[in-house]
């Protein structure tokens, strides 16, 4: 008899097995099949190379790669890929985790200490995985004089605002952005405005004393540094003459703003910063004065929510920043292009030779458009991180006064540059450069 | 209201409606075994009454049943990161109760373990006051650092933190071999290591413009509020016990007492760093002067008695004067033993340095006064 499974009989096991199967299989052909049946009345089924797609060119269409071709390529056109896939939710998530995971490695290598190590063999790579389980698998605890309905949104709401404020950042050209709005850069500062709200209203819910506090101060800290975020854009839209995202990234290959506009960007990084809720600007969530600030009263899952929202809004910034001053994804074509000869002659594998007819997925110049976007937006993410490291926490009056007396006015002067740039007719529509 | 009378002695607090009530710990990351409860209007604390006790162990009435031997492992739980300054007055008082003469080179050593102690100890409080401003980095620099020197204290004593390294009558055990050269190269490297601290922490831009100003304390009022050590010194009073009543070896070796005119939370930070540096110049001149051979220790009886007398002896501890006052009514135990520690007195201080204060301010001002609250509950 084992000792691990001391009860185990084969007979027992076997019985089981088969005991399962029969009822998943006497389950799906009652339940199962008129199920999809009807679905399949209903749906309007794709058609494909002038054939409709029936369960056999299904099965064909699985088994043979050349097929999937075309059946990928219009789903990439779909929007259903942008908003989930691409440019959108997936993309910005998986930068996000990777975000997180390199500001634990590097801030344990600044601190002299090894950082995540053990989970996932490799320098603990699935340490955040384990993380996340970690905090699904914890009980929700709501404070018992909340506002439940509010405290229960407020987190999916933190999350959809930051995942709104992502679909407005385009990743390469040709339309790469879920949403190409003429008024962009007026929507992402409409969508900015959302989240001092949200977090107000999640720590006026909580009916708590230190969410409170940490609310209020948020409310102060997001507010008063909208105005220079908002002012030291200015200057990139005088310059250009447009709020559209993609037309500003398109206005900036032959020169970055950046270097005409070098206070606009700093002002921009540090009010940046203070939004994002960053250390030096991290006093909502100032730990040993205010617990957790906002956050106190969350746990579990609404807590990893929140915490995927703040980094979903860490990356959108970061590529605003890059799309705004840094030239978005223009940079010299390093992408190698797609060897012809599979083009031409496929793949072969001993025996087989596998024909690809519709290859490249995607061409060239997106990819390419797409590396220098992502190694940019790392960059700034990297230099967003630094501080964490660096700096203590600042104080409300001291953020304040940054906010109110320092930062507005550079941006007044960051204004006033590219305005005289405008007129001295070295930039703008007329100019020489 | 309620109708019903409340029992006598209690009274309905009569609060501004302004003014929110904050409970700051016991669990609470900024607070330490402690409770501060403190009174806010908007940002400004307009009242702070710290509320120690909460990790009260009774260590003086313990003390009471046990013989002057068995003392010492246990008197020295009140700051274990400080452990072998903790019972430092106990041995010395001991020891002229019992009048034993103690070794020169024990004495020497005492020097030496005494000063890396202080070290290790300093580094654990600058750790705790780098994330109590939310400097991660400058928590996990010291935290690392100090190691150094409890391996240094383990090859001495056995022990990482609770060392027990002194007894009645001298040190409880000899230093290793090529105890000299260790040392001194850990000491070089340790002073090196803390000299980085400035670029990364003193010197930042942002602490300064956050400490400076905060919670200042006058030197008059350092003295009448009784404040000691590096509470006392950041207000400009040149006051160090280990100059002012040299105990042991200090009388015969140069040291320099850091003082700063400012008396804010920033001078009250620095303090303790400029003693850490000074601590390894004490180190090298104490390795310099010591008799290469001979005796740590006294034997003494199992269980020694002495006659009806009383004691009381201090030290510079960490936290500043540590003092254990003693009265032996001719039997094995002790009839009572009372320390008075540094903490209980810097922490006197804290209300009226909170008062005014913006809530901010509140950590950096708390944990600056180099308070232990481990053992100002003893």
């Amino acid at each position: 008899m084992s000792t691990i499974a001391p009860k185990f009989r084969l007979s027992y096991f076997l019985k089981s097995i088969t005991d399962n199967a029969f009822w998943a299989i006497l389950l799906l052909t009652l339940i199962g099949l008129p199920f999809v049946q009807i679905i399949l009345f209903y749906l309007e089924l794709p058609v494909i190379g002038n054939r409709l797609l029936d369960p056999y060119l299904a099965l064909t269409i699985l088994a043979d790669p050349s097929r999937q071709i075309p059946l990928i390529k219009s789903l990439m056109q779909t929007e259903f890929f942008k908003i989930a896939a691409f440019p959108g939710f997936g993309f910005a998530a998986l930068l996000a985790a990777g975000t997180i995971f390199v500001e634990r490695k590097m801030l344990a290598k600044l601190q002299l200490r090894v950082g995540p190590f053990y989970c996932g063999k490799i320098e603990g790579i699935l340490q955040l995985m384990s993380d996340g389980i970690k905090l699904l698998s914890k009980e929700i605890i709501i404070p018992a004089k909340a506002d439940k309905p509010i405290f229960w949104a407020a987190p999916v709401l933190f999350v959809g605002t930051a995942a709104a404020f992502v679909s407005l950042i385009p990743a390469a050209r040709g339309g790469w952005v879920v949403a190409d709005a003429d008024v962009g850069l007026l929507a992402v500062f409409a969508i900015i405005g959302f989240f001092p709200v949200i977090t107000v209203l999640s720590a006026w819910s909580a009916n708590s004393k230190f969410p409170f506090i940490g609310g209020i101060r948020a409310l102060h800290q997001m507010v008063s540094f909208e105005i220079p975020l908002i002012l030291s854009v200015l200057g990139v839209v005088i310059l250009t003459g447009t709020l559209n995202l993609t037309e500003i990234v398109e206005s900036q290959y032959t020169y970055w703003w950046i270097i005409f506009l070098p206070i606009g960007a700093i002002v921009f990084f540090i009010a940046m910063l203070a939004e994002l809720e960053r250390i030096p600007f991290d006093l909502p969530e100032a730990e040993s004065e205010i617990v957790a600030g906002w956050l106190t009263e969350f746990s579990g899952m609404m807590y990893g929510l929140v915490q995927l929202g703040s980094y979903l809004k860490l990356y959108a910034f970061a590529g605003l920043f890059v799309v705004l001053f840094l030239g978005g994804w223009s940079g010299p074509n390093i992408w190698p292009p797609f060897p012809q000869e599979i083009i031409d002659k496929g793949i072969e594998m001993g025996p087989i030779t596998v024909r690809l007819p519709g290859l490249p997925l995607l061409d060239q110049q997106m990819l390419n458009d797409v590396l220098w976007f992502v190694v940019k937006t790392v960059g700034v993410i990297f230099f967003i991180l630094l501080p964490r490291g660096v700096f203590p926490r600042i104080r409300i009056d001291l953020l304040l006064h940054i906010g109110w007396y320092k930062l507005i006015g550079l941006s007044f002067v960051n204004i006033f540059i590219a305005l005289a740039l405008v007129y001295a007719g070295v930039l703008g529509p007329e100019g020489i450069l | 209201m309620s109708t019903t009378s409340l029992p006598p002695g209690l009274q309905i607090e009569k609060v501004d409606e302004r003014i929110m009530t904050l409970n700051v710990g016991p669990q609470h990351p900024g607070s330490g075994h402690m409770r501060i409860i403190v009174k806010i209007d908007g940002d400004y604390i307009v009242d702070a009454d710290p509320d120690p006790g909460y990790v009260h162990r009774g260590e003086e009435k313990m003390a009471e049943y046990r013989n002057y031997i068995q003392n010492i492992p246990h008197l020295e739980r009140p700051v274990i990161h400080d452990s072998c300054n903790v019972l430092y007055p106990y041995c010395l008082g001991v020891e002229e109760l019992l009048g034993i003469e103690v070794p020169e080179r024990a004495k020497y050593i005492r020097v030496i373990a005494s000063e890396l102690n202080r070290c290790v100890y300093i580094q654990y409080w600058l750790a705790i006051y780098g994330i109590f401003l939310g400097h991660s980095t400058m928590f996990m620099w010291p935290a690392g650092d100090r190691e150094l020197y409890i391996d240094m204290l383990e090859k001495m004593t056995g022990a990482r933190v609770t060392h027990a390294y002194f007894v009645p009558g001298g040190i409880r055990n000899d230093v290793p071999a090529n105890f000299e050269d260790m040392l001194l190269r850990r000491v070089n490297y340790f002073e090196k290591r803390i000299k980085e601290y400035a670029a990364i922490f003193y010197d930042n831009p942002i602490l300064i413009s956050r400490t400076r100003d905060a919670g200042k304390l006058s030197r008059e009022d350092a003295i009448r509020l009784g404040t000691t050590g590096s509470t006392l010194r950041a207000s400009g009073v040149d006051y160090d016990l280990r100059v002012k009543e040299p105990y042991d070896a200090y009388g015969e070796l140069d040291i320099k007492v850091n003082t700063l005119k400012e008396g804010d939370s920033y001078a009250r930070s620095k303090i303790p760093w400029l003693d850490m540096l000074e601590s390894c110049n004490i180190i090298r001149q104490a390795v310099q002067k010591m008799p290469k051979s001979g005796s740590v220790r006294v034997k003494l009886k199992p269980n020694p008695k002495s006659g009806n007398d009383e004691v009381y002896k201090r030290v510079e501890s960490g936290r500043g004067s540590l003092g254990c006052y003693i009265v032996s009514r001719s039997a094995a135990e002790p009839y009572r033993v009372k320390m008075s520690v540094g903490s209980f007195r810097n922490l006197i201080c804290m209300p009226y340095l909170l008062k005014g204060e913006k809530l901010g301010n509140m950590p950096a001002v708390y944990w600056s006064l180099n308070y232990w609250p481990v053992e100002a509950d003893r």
